[in-house]
């Protein structure tokens, strides 16, 4: 039978702030256990949460971007639960009363534009982190459970969708452009092995033209594509239920990795009674209309107005558009690089080739590459002007990526300017037409590829520098005037 | 000369006269403790060595030519629930025996700028739950009016340990009357200031949206000094407000011309002592002659008080008191079988009975089913609560009311009834609830000799108000003058 697929997505991001939701600890992730805690976010006795400033800017702007509605008065609400890595043994979120509503996301799937809303966006406090099964040492130790306190309280941002996605491969979508916003907008890192990006989804199917069906939550899924294929499991063991007539139980599932299935966690009977209600220490958050304004003048283009942008402004082919603007960082970088060399096409190339090589090479993100948008489209220059050869500007920008090294300083001490001064040039084309008569003959033979050897020659003897165009001409000139 | 007798306003007026040394002052406090503590039994802690050493400093400081600050060199006691860097906090509960913080209340680290020396800390309900200090997992502090009595609750130690002149002042905390509920019973002056007046941080959180610290004293000046030293925003506390501090000294003028007094009806009525009736409207003339225009008036929200009352507040202590369960601190049971049980054992173990019942209150009034019939209500009415005060205080600068129905009763008389307990802040309650500040002070004795308490309301953050009407009060009664036989 067929059925129709109703999947929300609760997306939860750590935002990018220096320091902690309620406290000025940091957020710094790697370090050692418990040396980013303080008496506030270890729920001491006395203490008191302060909110965090920017993480409050950061939300109104991702739901600003979202095309959400902000609510002018918004509240924090105690979620009350007991696990060992939660201090308080409340968290410290948003019920009722959430930061933002009714935003929504559009985006590209199949070839076709759809169109998802955004229920809700609020701010919580993250929890921290349990450690199994280790001894203080001493191997015949019962094994203990540890916490790790340094993740408390760190600034969550939760995004739920509507229940409106359609298809796990629609939830791909959904998820891999709410990343590439929120990268954009540089309020998260959106690294879901480093946890700073987490998902759960809810999905119910219902007979075509039924109203929605029962749901189950979906969890433990630690990528994107763990997203889809958790989905089309879940989908798949729904609709074989269905079909033979049985109900689906509202419950928590979680989706096991190893065995590629799901499998029950709780049921509705079992789930928390968070005993929600709002939070005493404090205040109502109040977010005025001007402080909106200038949230919203701090928006960047977004990647799909940026990507339409490239493609009409630059004439780039939609592919080139989509991989340079796939992050804001790079897309920078190719329009800085037009600064100095205003040559849309061959920017475009250079950067998805060698720059794009480079970085997945040596592994460094965009905005920690040490060669300058500037110092790229110098050497892009160079090339255009024929100072260098293809190859050489391959050279030297490997190095220019290593050292930060100006292309200029290279060519110099490098002695790596291409030979165009003609007699020099023709002077070693004697030698190798001297030093190679086989390769002559070939050439005189009709056999094309004795040129290429040839061509291969000079170049080692000028280590590179000659200037192919020129070496081309001189070899053909040379060769027919030899005696035959 | 009997140091331990005088105010904190006459110890600093001798000490800034160079008539008597700190050194003086709290070694003459710390020997009226050792006669009386073993009887009162208020303290929870000493810091003697501690406090001598402080002296000695403040008194080279003074022979230095430093300037002496209103609060310099004054002896001063906390209440337990207090958070102080390395010393022991611990509410008086098993819980948190043993629990350092490492890091002081706002209004300590206050304190310690104005230069005030830290004597102890004092018994308490545990986690400042009860209104007779009988609630303490440690000890029983006795009123020192009459040692078979209760001191009245929650901060009964400070109370207790102000009436018996063990410290000239101490810091109480109030939630639903814990500072002006034992202030009467034992015959001081006990202030509540508005909510958010006061930095609440470090102060353990019993219901936050009702927690106020303020002073205990034996005069309306020695709290109108502590209140100064204490107020104001702190960046720390999200609830502490960025309104104004007044001079709280300059407002203390005996002269009540102009004003308007309300009298509510609703407070005079039930379970109220006769004695304690008659002493409150006595008072009122008192207050009338000084130029006061008193009118009666009505706040007909009165009798839901208290049920309102401990609906939020246990809705709150039972999420604020969650956090001890045995893992990152305080109290765990030794015997445990996995987590759950851990928890469970940890809190039977380690919390008493009253706080108990007030966690499951709290808990039952905010599960699924209940939570709007209960809190939900509780809120709405609340808000009534306050709309009350809010009407009042258009026509009225105050309100005066008794501080409690009765005098302080027999240790052991209602810990049997916790009904019976709770009503004996029926007329406190309400203050908490609407965020205003209020004041308890001495306005009579009853025939066994037994203090009575008046208690008078006043704006939000009009705190100067309330203190000028009881100045106004106290300078032209004696009552305050009077000291225990003790």
């Amino acid at each position: 039978m067929n059925y129709l697929v109703n999947i929300g997505l609760e997306v939860h991001v750590e935002l990018l702030t220096q320091s902690k939701l309620f406290c000025g600890c940091s957020i710094k992730f790697g370090m050692p256990p418990n040396t980013q805690t303080c008496p506030v976010c270890l729920g001491l006795p006395g203490v008191l949460p302060v909110i965090n400033e920017k993480a409050v800017e950061y939300a109104i702007y991702t739901a600003l971007a979202l095309h959400c509605k902000i609510n002018q008065l918004c509240r924090f609400a105690r979620k009350n639960y007991y696990y060992p890595d939660l201090p308080k043994n409340y968290q410290i979120s948003q019920y009722e009363e959430p930061l933002a509503r009714n935003g929504y996301l559009e985006f590209e799937v199949e070839n076709k534009l759809k169109k998802i809303e955004i229920e809700r966006i609020h701010l919580e406090e993250d929890a921290g982190k349990l450690i199994h099964g280790e001894t203080k040492g001493n191997i015949q130790e019962k094994e203990l459970s540890f916490v790790d306190y340094n993740r408390t309280g760190i600034p969550l941002m939760e995004i739920v969708s509507s229940p409106t996605i359609s298809s796990p491969q629609e939830a791909y979508q959904y998820l891999t452009d709410l990343k590439r916003i929120l990268r954009y907008l540089r309020v998260s890192d959106c690294n879901m092995e480093e946890g700073s990006l987490r998902c759960d989804a809810n999905i119910s199917l219902a007979p075509e033209g039924e109203r929605m069906g029962t749901k189950t939550e979906l969890k433990n899924m630690n990528s994107f594509k763990e997203i889809r294929e958790g989905l089309s499991a879940e989908i798949k063991r729904q609709s074989y239920l269905l079909d033979k007539g049985e109900k689906i139980i509202q419950e928590t599932r979680l989706w096991d990795a190893e065995k590629r299935r799901t499998r029950s966690m709780r049921s509705k009977e079992e789930a928390h009674d968070y005993r929600y209600f709002p939070e005493p220490d404090l205040l109502p958050l109040e977010i005025d209309k001007r402080r909106q304004q200038k949230v919203k003048a701090k928006i960047p283009e977004m990647p799909q107005e940026r990507c339409q942008r490239f493609i009409i402004k630059y004439g780039l082919p939609p592919y080139d558009a989509g991989v340079l603007t796939e992050s804001r960082n790079l897309a920078d970088y190719f329009e800085e690089c037009l600064e100095s060399f205003p040559y849309y096409k061959q920017v475009s190339n250079w950067i998805m080739g060698e720059f794009l090589r480079l970085v997945k090479k040596e592994n460094v993100a965009i905005d920690k590459v040490k060669v300058t948008p500037a110092q790229t489209g110098e050497l892009l220059n160079y090339l255009k002007k024929g100072t260098i050869s293809g190859k050489l500007a391959k050279l030297i920008f490997q190095e220019m990526f290593k050292t930060g090294k100006e292309a200029e300083e290279i060519i110099e001490t490098g002695g790596l300017k291409q030979i165009t001064d003609e007699t020099s040039l023709e002077k070693v084309v004697g030698e190798v037409l001297k030093e190679n008569p086989q390769g002559v003959n070939d050439f005189k033979a009709g056999k094309e590829k004795a040129l290429g050897y040839l061509v291969g020659q000079i170049m080692k003897k000028t280590k590179g520098k000659a200037n192919p165009q020129l070496v081309n001409r001189f070899l053909r000139e040379k060769i027919s005037n030899l005696p035959q | 000369m009997e140091l331990y007798k005088l105010s904190a306003y006459e110890l600093h007026n001798l000490i800034k006269g160079k008539e008597v040394s700190v050194e003086e002052v709290v070694t003459s406090l710390l020997q009226r403790i050792k006669k009386v503590e073993e009887r009162v039994k208020a303290f929870l802690s000493f810091y003697q060595k501690e406090a001598l050493n402080e002296a000695r400093k403040w008194d080279k400081k003074i022979s230095g030519g430093e300037e002496v600050g209103p609060l310099a060199g004054i002896p001063i006691a906390i209440k337990d629930n207090l958070c102080l860097d390395s010393a022991e906090t611990s509410c008086a509960s098993n819980i948190l025996k043993g629990f350092y913080p490492p890091y002081s209340a706002t209004v300590l680290n206050k304190l310690n700028k104005a230069g005030t020396i830290l004597l102890g800390k004092t018994n308490m309900d545990e986690f400042a739950m009860g209104s007779s200090t009988e609630n303490s997992a440690f000890q029983i502090t006795r009123n020192p009016w009459n040692l078979e009595t209760a001191p009245g609750g929650s901060s009964g130690g400070s109370a207790a340990a102000v009436a018996s002149g063990e410290v000239p002042f101490a810091l109480g905390s109030d939630t639903g009357g814990s500072i002006r509920q034992p202030a009467a019973l034992c015959g001081v002056v006990g202030l509540k200031p508005t909510y958010g007046r006061v930095s609440r941080y470090g102060l353990v959180a019993f219901a936050s949206s009702l927690d106020q610290i303020g002073p205990i004293a034996k005069t309306v000046r020695d709290c109108a000094y502590l209140l100064q030293a204490i107020s104001g925003k702190d960046e720390l506390d999200s609830t502490s407000l960025d309104y104004p501090v007044s001079d709280y000294i300059q407002c203390l003028i005996p002269d009540l011309q102009g004003m308007k007094i309300g009298l509510p009806k609703e407070y005079f009525i039930t379970g109220i002592e006769e004695e304690v009736k008659k002493k409150v409207i006595t008072a009122t003339k008192v207050i009338q002659e000084l130029g006061a225009q008193i009118e009666e008036i009505s706040l007909p929200h009165t009798k839901y008080a208290v049920a309102t009352y401990y609906l939020i507040a246990t809705a709150e202590a039972s999420s604020n008191l969650a956090r001890y369960d045995g893992v990152g601190y305080g109290y765990r049971t030794q015997e445990r079988t996995n987590l759950i049980d851990m928890y469970k054992r940890s809190r039977q173990e380690g919390f008493g009975d009253e706080v108990k019942r007030r966690i499951m209150l709290g808990t039952y009034v905010l599960s699924k089913g209940y939570h709007d019939d209960y809190y939900g209500k509780a809120q709405r009415v609340r808000t009534l609560i306050k709309n009350d005060f809010d009407k009042a205080f258009k026509d009225f600068d105050a309100i005066i009311t008794p501080t409690s129905p009765t005098v302080a009763f027999n240790l052991g008389e209602k810990t049997e009834d916790p009904l019976k307990m709770y009503l004996s802040d029926v007329f406190t309650i309400s203050a908490n609830l609407a965020g205003i500040p209020g004041i308890s002070i001495p306005c009579g004795f009853n025939k066994n000799g037994l203090p009575i308490g008046l208690q008078i309301l006043g704006k939000p953050f009009d705190e100067k108000t309330i203190l000028r009407i009881a100045y106004a009060y106290e300078q032209n009664t004696e009552w305050h003058k009077r000291r225990p036989g003790i």
